[in-house]
């Protein structure tokens, strides 16, 4: 449960007493009836009561007796305690101690099994379903219904993903206020009326939200199904494990269920301090991703220019002498996956056995001015939850988000902002190109900004304490944008956080994947910090010469560098040809992953991964949180970590890692404790020009479902994925004889994609989202801020290159 | 003593072109409005506290104290809502009132919003009355036209917008809340109170919903004085109000009497059960009140009246059924219109009609079994006081209220058809003709 | 067959009819949805109203006023769904020119409204829910109209048609098969009901001075009085304006006989 209040928060005098059942209990005014029962321990049976809903007293399955509201008087009828406040000296009589009650409460059940078919054997919810439980404790033997069952179609299809059984529902509502008063994607509605109503949709329009696996999982009954799991197990013959949520920085608790070695399905799990008990879609059903015959189960080296399957030993050999020929000429690039401890064994494994601080785990578009922020700004933070936290969030008068959509970058920031909006009248503004569908969920106050001047509107606008301000990822490649926040909240006093995207990026700056940062926060430059390292490591020296950050290593590696490279993607960086070349080129590559890639393509050894059920670990969230990653299956041959592959390398090398399990690997690293020493400074630089007569700024951001391909075999998650569009202007449209569609041309290449005009965008820009399934922006080397072109497509057909999405996105 | 019969409010209602707005102020319309402007809201409000006037929508609540209410300090604006959704089976007093005289009802919302406050006030008709919404809207033309409404209203300074509002088709919303929310544009469901309207209502806004004859009796009170209007009327129940006989009575209609009067009075007046039969069971105000037979037909209708016979006076709709009648095809379409008017919100309602129509149709169709009656009972009272609002509470009402007061004829339903205890075309009021007759023969088809 | 019967299956619930693409929403259909929106401090108080002009147009509620309406108000297809779907004036599919309802909540149905369902639906050849093959007559079956003391009432186009019997229905259903022109007893000359969804969505069509003021029943009271010489009591005269005297006028003056 989650509870509204922390015990902490509440003073004595603003506690109540009433007695439920008899027994006293002090509860915070305002306290519902039905929480007041559960403090002692007493369960009300109950179906649309949700602690994190608006009550709305709907089914009347909890009601109670009211002898005494606290002034004497008893009230005349049973009241629902979902909806009932409790008020000094009230009197409330459960089942267990009210006939009234007791009765009631039986009626109620037997009301909502008259129409229900009753079909527990055949429903993916039987085992775990609030009905079949209730209907056991609380309901009658035998029905004495022997009218007619109220039938409908089934299963209607309200999205890709997930379906409806009517004839299951009980109408609790739980689904329709979640998807409007949580989410605000109000694309399920009661509809009809009466015994007739029921959960609708509209057909143009289906249940396409982030969010909508949620619905599935408060729903009481088995009435919401997933695509995904449906049919696919009982709940008894799951095991569930707690773990922590691979894809994005937010920190989700999740539960993960499995059955015969495979995970069956991945709920939200109960965290109020993180993710409430919430998840996105993509963080629910985005699990299948290595389930296909790219899964690699065995080492790969190259072999006459050709890869072939590989024993350990022969492969950990082959790895050993391109390593030694490398010398400290080679580079390390992690990615955004690793788990803290992984990320900490590479940082380690390249100063410590390469002997480099050739490392960076930004597998995007990144810049110095960045690697400077986040070692002056963002290293060895901890974790402080009254100040910069979800909870922290939900308390701000202000948050001003800079280059930051939360609703695709970081789903659970998204919720916590809209629930701080709701309820606590939070004012949001946003430094963006346009108002975005998550910001007009957030009534945010957009600041119509081209890319490239959000330093400007951020130093145009005022904030106090009370304010938080969330820089985004993209952030990195405006130029002077991070200094400028830095230097904003200095200013007035706010405070600042950065919001990566990937899971493991936070982890990765802590444990020193950055050429310019050694663990702990300390600056690689400093020799002070060096030493300090070296101590505890117990090596001779660390490397001195400045790193080389992934783009410069790239661009070395056509040079001669060679590359140890971890889950990254080509199609993530700026230009994914630029990376392919640069991998071609290299003369030693070794990959350690999880599935085939156009990385292990290129590799000349390749090491199997284990996936992110089959390791433990812990990802650190936005907030500095951490999450704990527990090994949810368990086999005989289980995969090997990137930590096991690095210390057997290490030890072949001969300069061994000292750390194999992420046990010893986080004890190391906090044994190394954050660098109290003085940090890097910031690295201001100016910003751009604006775009040229008739170009235009390009914006972008990665939406939450796009062409990831950790949303691959996944084809419903796929399917619920936001139209792929360009967006500018009717201004700008008009001005190009903009209609229907539009060529974005750049770099050389161009992109065509069916066009949706916005009123208010910002002047000259045209938005395209940075990795849509197929039409990944890398492939043209553009990133946000860029120059680009404009024009119909009909004018552009002689432009060479190119990707043509312009017919059959959307209309 | 006062006259048995007070027309007040149907005063003018068979004058030429009653409704239009020359006709009405010569009648003396408009006089009131102009009297309450020239006296402070409170002063108003405090007139209409003063009169006794109670809610005429069928709760009886006092009606000043339902304006007072209305918080000062709240920063919202205020809202009048007048609640023109007359649906209650039975209910026909406010239709008439409005299409005589729609302009009796525009007066009392511009003096009503006056007293309260408010600077926007709707009238929410139910929209199967085209020709009462025809003539509402054009009362408020010429409230308009004539500076009744509208900006600075005859000088004083004091704006406010009428909107008459059509509704479309539910019964439901003639509960305050569920209006509220259709007013909003969405699907008339109750809310959870508190918060009452009066705090948050319209738009989370501070809201006076009132009931048409309500509002319409407030001129009548503002220009007469509370005291006229309270030396009507019983010590509880004061004022006059529309009596509304329907049924097997010789001349049904709208009957304006002081509060207190009883059945025997209006039917003497009525002219009686219709020829040769005789008064088998009633209403007292509409389907959702419980039914009460001629042993009652002395008792005040007043609320306190009803109240003591174990029914409610309600919106004073009094259906009369004679000897022909039977009472379980009565009950049956009374819980089918439930059925068909639940909102579907909340489960004992939703579930419970469902469940009681298709028990009560074995009854009509003589097919009950042993223990039917109890279980109707049984659901019943997991029904009554355990639903979201009162919709609910009007089903049972029927319900309970007809098989106390007539269980042999539920009894019958074991083993006869009702349409065999009562042939059905006796209790019309024409010779349906053999053609007719035959399809009500068919009655066993559908059951 | 004139009792209800229980329905429990419902293939088709749930929604508009998707299929029938087809309106003649035009942009002053759109215009007009706008000033709906207008008349209300918060614009999706609109909705009701605006579904009554789709339905003046399209004679139904259509996919294209439904995208309309959520296009308008800002709300999403599935919210104008939900409330389309919840109130019964509105349809899902086209009807007759005419809309034909015979109450039969109880105490029309007891005083021969089922008969009179019966004979319309004999008479048409049609069942409730369905339209004459001509076009001109629909038929439905009503719930309470708030005209009891006119039962058996029967509505067309939503105008009261008062004190039904069989002879009374035949000439009106004769009348609207024919096209003739037909009057309310208490209201005006029978438009079609898409011209009546047109008014109730606050457009006039200039019929409010038509027909009487009242019906007879509505008049009873009054004629009964009038006769009698009751009324109300007369004004009591002004008393002194101090609160003492106010809290005494409680026993002022009964009515006399005129």
């Amino acid at each position: 449960m989650t509870v509204t209040a922390k015990p902490g928060e509440v003073v004595a005098s603003d506690l109540i007493t009433v007695f439920v059942d008899g027994t006293e209990v002090s509860v915070p005014k305002g306290t519902l009836a039905i929480r007041a029962a559960e403090l002692i321990g007493v369960a009300i049976p109950r179906f649309c009561d949700h602690p994190l809903l608006d009550p709305v007293g709907a089914c009347r399955q909890c009601l109670v007796e009211v002898p005494d509201m606290g002034n004497g008087r008893g009230m005349p009828k049973p009241q629902a305690s979902c909806t009932l406040e409790c008020a000094p000296g009230m009197k409330i009589q459960t089942q267990n101690t009210s006939a009234v009650a007791a009765k009631a409460q039986k009626g109620m059940i037997e009301f909502l099994l008259i129409n229900h078919p009753l079909d527990c054997p055949i429903c993916d919810k039987g085992g775990e379903c609030p009905l079949q439980n209730q209907a056991m404790s609380n309901g009658g033997g035998e029905s004495r219904y022997e009218g007619v069952k109220r039938t409908f179609p089934k299963p209607v299809s309200i999205s890709a993903q997930i379906l409806l059984d009517r004839e299951r529902c009980i109408l609790c509502a739980r689904c329709t206020r979640f998807s409007e008063q949580i989410s605000g994607d109000p694309f399920i509605t009661l509809v009809e009326r009466g015994a007739l109503q029921q959960v609708g949709y509209y057909e143009d329009e289906p249940y396409n939200s982030y969010f909508s696996g949620n619905v599935i999982q408060i729903c009481p009954v088995g009435a919401l199904t997933s695509v995904s799991y449906r049919f696919q197990s009982r709940p008894f013959d799951l095991v569930s494990t707690p773990t922590t949520c691979e894809h994005c920085a937010g920190g989700c608790q999740l539960r993960t269920d499995h059955r015969h070695f495979q995970v069956k399905r991945r709920l939200a799990g109960d965290a109020p301090e993180v993710n409430e008990e919430w998840n996105c879609d993509k963080g629910r059903f985005a699990f299948r991703s290595a389930r296909g015959d790219d899964r690699l189960t065995r080492p790969l080296v190259r072999d006459n220019g050709v890869l072939r399957v590989a024993s350990w030993p022969e492969a950990i050999d082959a790895a050993v002498a391109g390593l030694k020929r490398a010398g400290t000429q080679v580079g390390v690039l992690t990615g955004g996956r690793l788990t803290i401890e992984d990320a900490y064994g590479y940082s380690k494994f390249a100063r410590a056995v390469l002997g480099t601080n050739n490392i960076d785990f930004r597998s995007r578009p990144h810049s110095a001015e960045e690697a400077a922020f986040l070692a002056n700004r963002v290293a060895g933070r901890s974790l402080d939850n009254d100040t910069l936290s979800y909870t922290a969030l939900q308390g701000a008068k202000q948050v001003i988000l800079v280059a930051f959509e939360p609703e695709e970058e970081a789903a659970m920031v998204f919720l916590r902002l809209r629930k701080a909006v709701r309820k606590n009248g939070l004012k949001v503004l946003t430094i963006a190109p346009y108002a975005s569908n998550g910001s007009a969920k957030l009534n945010a106050e957009v600041i119509p900004t081209v890319p490239g001047t959000e330093p400007e509107a951020l130093a145009g606008l005022s904030a106090d304490a009370d304010t938080i301000v969330l820089v985004g990822e993209r952030a990195a490649v405006i130029p002077g944008a991070l200094s400028a926040a830095a230097d904003f909240v200095d200013r007035t006093g706010a405070r600042l956080a950065w919001m990566p995207r990937r899971a493991g990026d936070r982890g990765a700056v802590e444990a020193g994947c950055l050429p310019n940062l050694l663990p702990g926060a300390r600056p690689a430059g400093a020799v002070l910090a060096r030493v300090d390292v070296q101590a505890a490591w117990g090596v001779d020296g660390l490397p001195t010469l400045p790193g080389l950050d992934a783009d410069a290593q790239l661009a070395a590696a056509r040079e001669g560098l060679g590359l140890v490279v971890a889950g990254l993607e080509p199609s993530d960086f700026t230009n994914a040809a630029e990376v392919r070349d640069a991998l071609e080129s290299a003369p030693f590559v070794i990959s350690l992953e999880q599935r085939l890639s156009e990385v292990t393509e290129r590799a000349d050894v390749v090491f199997p991964i284990a996936l992110i059920e089959e390791r433990p670990g812990h990802f650190l969230n936005w907030e500095h949180r951490r999450g704990r990653v527990n090994t949810v299956i368990r086999q005989p041959n289980q995969p090997m970590t990137d930590l096991r592959v690095l210390a057997a390398l290490a030890e072949a090398l001969g300069r061994p890692l000292g750390i194999r399990t992420a046990r010893q690997a986080l004890t190391e690293l906090d044994e190394l404790g954050v660098w109290d020493g003085a940090r890097q400074p910031l690295a201001r630089t100016r910003g751009v020009a604006a775009p040229a007569d008739g170009e235009l700024a390009l914006a972008t951001w990665r939406e939450l479902i796009d062409g990831s391909r950790g949303n691959d075999h996944e084809p419903a998650l796929q399917a619920t994925a936001k139209p792929v569009v360009a967006r500018t202007s009717p201004e700008v449209a008009a001005a190009h004889g903009l209609t229907g569609a539009v060529t974005i041309a750049g770099n050389g290449g161009w992109l065509t994609l069916p066009l949706e005009v916005v009123p208010g965008m910002a002047a000259d820009t045209v938005w395209v989202p940075t990795h849509a399934p197929d039409t990944p922006l890398s492939e043209l080397g553009l990133v946000h801020g860029d120059s680009v072109t404009v024009s119909s497509p009909a004018a552009a057909l002689d432009r060479g290159e190119g990707f043509d999405r312009g017919e059959g996105g959307v209309a | 003593m006062t006259d048995l019969l007070t027309p007040v409010l149907s005063e003018n209602w068979a004058d030429e072109r009653a409704w239009k707005l020359t006709n009405y102020e010569r009648r003396g319309g408009y006089r009131a409005l102009r009297k309450a402007l020239g006296s402070t809201p409170a002063e108003v409000m405090e007139t209409v506290k003063d009169s006794g006037l109670r809610g005429r929508g069928g709760a009886g609540f006092p009606t000043g104290m339902k304006w007072s209410f209305v918080p000062k300090d709240n920063p919202n604006p205020k809202y009048l809502v007048v609640n023109a959704d007359e649906s209650e089976p039975g209910t026909c007093k406010d239709m008439p009132l409005m299409l005589a005289s729609p302009h009796t009802l525009v007066e009392g919302v511009i003096i009503s919003s006056y007293a309260i406050g408010c600077a926007y006030a709707f009238i929410y008709c139910r929209g199967e009355v085209l020709h009462v919404i025809r003539r509402l809207q054009q009362a408020v033309r010429e409230a308009y036209s004539a500076g009744y409404a509208g900006k600075n209203i005859l000088g004083s300074g004091y704006d406010l917008e009428v909107v008459v509002h059509a509704g479309a088709g539910a019964y439901i919303c003639g509960e305050e809340t569920a209006l509220l929310d259709s007013l909003e544009g969405r699907r008339g469901q109750p809310r959870l109170r508190p918060p009452f309207p009066a705090v948050a209502g319209l738009y989370a806004s501070p809201t006076v919903v009132n009931n048409v004859e309500s509002i319409a009796s407030v001129p009548a009170i503002i220009d007469r004085g509370s005291s006229w209007f309270s030396s009507m009327g019983t010590e509880k129940s004061k004022g006059m109000t529309l009596y509304s006989l329907s049924g097997h009575v010789r001349n049904p209609g709208q009957f304006e009497a002081p509060l207190g009067i009883t059945l025997r009075q209006l039917l003497d007046l009525a002219g009686g059960i219709r020829e040769g039969h005789e008064l088998k069971f009633w209403t007292p105000g509409g389907s959702s009140t419980p039914i009460l037979t001629p042993e009652h037909l002395d008792l005040p209708l007043d609320y306190e009246g009803m109240a003591a016979a174990g029914s409610m006076l309600g919106t004073k709709a009094l259906q009369c059924f004679d000897e022909t009648t039977s009472v379980v095809r009565t009950t049956l379409r009374w819980i089918e219109f439930y059925k068909h008017e639940s909102c579907g919100k909340c489960t004992p309602c939703r579930e419970g009609n469902w469940w009681l129509v298709q028990i009560l149709s074995k009854f009509e169709a003589g097919r009950a079994e042993e223990g039917d009656i109890e279980k109707l009972l049984d659901i019943a009272d997991d029904m009554g006081g355990r639903s979201f609002c009162a919709l609910a509470d009007g089903a049972v009402a029927c319900l309970t209220s007809a098989i106390k007061h007539f269980r042999p004829e539920f009894e019958q339903g074991l083993k006869t058809p009702a349409w065999e205890l009562f042939p059905y075309e006796r209790s019309a009021l024409f010779d349906t003709g053999a053609e007719v007759r035959t399809a009500a023969g068919l009655k066993g088809a559908h059951a | 067959m004139s009792g209800h019967e229980f329905q429990s299956w419902f293939p088709d619930s749930g929604h508009i009819d998707y299929d029938d693409a087809s309106t003649n929403i035009t942009e002053t259909t759109l215009d007009e949805m706008r000033s709906i929106a207008a008349r209300y401090p918060q614009a999706r108080s609109a909705l009701l109203p605006m579904l009554h002009l789709v339905q003046s147009v399209d004679g139904r509620v259509s996919p294209a006023g439904v995208q309309a309406c959520a296009d308008i108000l800002g709300i999403t297809t599935a919210q104008v769904s939900g409330v389309a779907t919840f109130y019964t004036m509105y349809r899902r599919r086209p009807g007759g020119r005419n809309h034909v309802g015979v109450c039969t909540t109880a105490l029309c149905a007891v005083m021969g409204g089922d008969q009179l369902l019966d004979r319309v639906s004999h008479r048409l050849g049609i069942h409730e829910g369905e339209t004459t093959a001509d076009g001109a007559i629909s038929l439905e079956r009503l719930e309470c109209n708030a005209a009891c003391d006119f039962a058996p009432v029967m509505m067309v186009n939503w105008e009261f048609f008062d004190n039904m019997d069989p002879a009374k229905v035949d000439e009106l259903l004769d009348a609207l098969s024919s096209g003739q022109s037909v009057q309310s007893p208490r209201g005006a000359t029978i438009t079609s009901w898409q011209e009546a969804e047109r008014v109730l969505a606050g457009f006039p069509d200039g019929r409010a001075d038509e027909g009487p003021a009242a019906g007879e029943a509505s008049l009873l009271g009054l004629k009964v009085a009038r006769e009698h010489g009751w009324h109300a009591p007369d004004v009591p005269p002004p008393v002194p304006a101090s609160g003492e005297a106010a809290a005494t006028e409680g026993s002022a003056v009964p009515g006399g006989a005129k």
